[in-house]
């Protein structure tokens, strides 16, 4: 994960030389672009549509960002609420156990029957596939605090605020924060399978919507060129989640490890 | 605030403690450590001495039996407990760990600066405040653990195995400072060991615990006037009180628990 500038210049080189040898199988090999299309023809698709891409990546974007923001919350909030109460934990996880082993594919068309709104519809699926990493990791964290640490703040008799503020909240921060990387690929699973259940139909669409239509009009390039936009989202979530968790872990160096750094 | 001398020194009387899960873990003891006393608590495993400890403390409560102490007459400030492990914020800089009884009891991080740089400078680490406990070598971090619980001003300092997990140069190094830090600033100290040199070389009584139940069999009083340094290890005076304490011990541990567990 810490690369040094020299492994990205390798890992980009990696992607180039993959991308020549995509290029020159499909020329060489007379490879029709309905059934593979060289990566240049991809690029020109993109450009091509860039407009109506352009409308459908955004509109994916905000289902993903939205459900991971509101993961975040629900995530934090409901992992607070088990850790103080336990009776609540009890009662409650294994609806949220439930929510998380249902394939989201499934109870997509459920949702896309009972909510009117196609994007809240959309957007209570991808949360439902987001939030459970971060619940479950965020308690986990929450009940890492030490216990000789809970002793002293006993000692000094600390409020219960000052409890959560000064050692529960920074015990749990490393948890969380690798709750998020794993939520942030998630949300963009769930908001995209959530789209190809909800289809093409409809004003609001977004990438998934673009596939499944280019699919129906066997036009490979323009898959292609959404699928490119997918990919692209995809690694941003992971760099932006990795950013934020270098910068938010600072103090923890070292320790960051131990907890799970690596995933997908 | 009360000023009764009786309640700056540490009054156990009858003491026992049963856990939760039905374990005696102390059973009938009664002792008592003066306002500027140093004190030490040597027994085998799971003889109790960390929940006599916990009890002077009130981090755990008797299930018997009375006990005075200033942390549960005069409140958290006048007690600093100092772990086996030197149990500090990892996400924090030495100055916010040291800080930390301070800012609990309410004073800000401006108003906490004094104290904590004074206690800082008095164990020795006067240079560190910004850096972060995983910089620092073990002893340092035990020192920073110390500061901890001195900021406070405390009149007594409990101590739970506090250096067993260091190396035996620094180890010894705390230990000609710890005597130091205890006469300079009057506290009483109770500190648990496992070493008996250990408890000799630092201690004015050294009091032998038994196991199962946990219990305090013998109270020896090492005559060797304090502050003592290294040379005191060569008399025989040292080794007279080692041997006795030596003997003690092996006496509780050929004692056949009394039924009661």
């Amino acid at each position: 994960m810490r690369a040094g500038p020299t492994s990205w210049i390798r890992s980009i080189l990696v992607m180039m030389g993959w991308l020549v040898v995509w290029e020159l199988t499909v020329r060489l090999a007379k490879i029709p672009a309905y059934t593979l299309p060289a990566p240049s023809v991809v690029l020109q698709t993109l450009l091509l549509n860039a407009d109506s891409l352009a409308g459908s990546w955004w509109f994916t974007l905000k289902i993903t960002f939205g459900a991971l923001l509101l993961a975040c919350a629900g995530g934090v909030a409901m992992a607070g609420l088990f850790a103080l109460y336990a009776p609540i934990e009890a009662a409650f996880l294994p609806l949220a156990v439930v929510l998380q082993v249902t394939p989201v594919v499934a109870i997509a068309p459920l949702m896309l029957i009972y909510i009117d709104s196609t994007t809240a519809a959309l957007l209570l699926c991808a949360w439902i596939v987001a939030f459970f990493p971060i619940l479950s990791n965020t308690l986990v964290g929450l009940r890492s605090a030490d216990a000789n640490l809970h002793d002293l703040f006993r000692l000094y008799r600390a409020s219960p605020w000052q409890r959560l503020r000064w050692l529960l909240a920074p015990s749990a921060l490393p948890y969380f924060v690798s709750g998020v990387k794993v939520s942030a690929g998630l949300s963009l699973i769930g908001a995209v399978t959530a789209e190809m259940v909800a289809g093409a139909a409809g004003r609001e669409t977004g990438l998934a919507s673009r596939i499944l239509e280019a699919s129906f009009r066997t036009e490979t390039p323009k898959m292609f060129a959404a699928l490119t936009l997918l990919v692209i989202t995809g690694l941003l979530m992971f760099w932006g989640s990795g950013m934020l968790s270098d910068r938010l872990l600072s103090p923890w160096r070292g320790r960051a490890t131990n907890v799970e750094d690596v995933q997908q | 605030m009360d000023l009764n001398p009786l309640s700056h020194s540490i009054v156990l009387s009858d003491v026992s403690r049963r856990h939760p899960n039905g374990t005696l873990a102390v059973h009938g003891v009664s002792l008592d450590v003066g306002p500027r006393e140093f004190v030490s608590l040597v027994g085998p495993s799971g003889c109790g001495k960390s929940t006599l400890l916990r009890l002077i403390a009130g981090l755990d409560k008797p299930t018997a039996g009375h006990i005075n102490s200033p942390a549960l007459e005069l409140g958290p400030a006048q007690t600093g407990f100092v772990f086996q492990d030197a149990t500090l914020m990892p996400w924090a800089n030495v100055f916010d760990n040291v800080a930390l009884p301070l800012r609990l009891a309410g004073r800000s991080h401006a108003d906490s600066r004094p104290a904590v740089e004074a206690v800082l400078r008095s164990v020795g680490l006067g240079d560190v405040e910004s850096s972060y406990p995983r910089e620092l070598s073990g002893g340092m971090r035990m020192r920073v653990s110390i500061a901890r619980a001195l900021v406070t001003e405390p009149r007594v300092l409990l101590m739970d195995e506090p250096f067993a997990a260091l190396d035996e140069i620094t180890r010894q190094r705390l230990n000609d400072d710890l005597q130091f830090w205890w006469h300079a600033r009057g506290i009483a100290l109770v500190f648990v060991t496992h070493s008996v040199f250990e408890a000799v070389y630092l201690s004015e009584r050294v009091m032998v615990m038994a196991a199962r139940p946990g219990r305090v069999v013998a109270d020896i009083r090492i005559a060797q006037p304090c502050p003592r340094d290294a040379s005191f290890r060569l008399t025989p005076g040292f080794s007279d009180a080692c041997r006795a304490v030596s003997q003690a011990l092996e006496q509780a541990s050929a004692m056949p628990a009394d039924g009661l567990s």
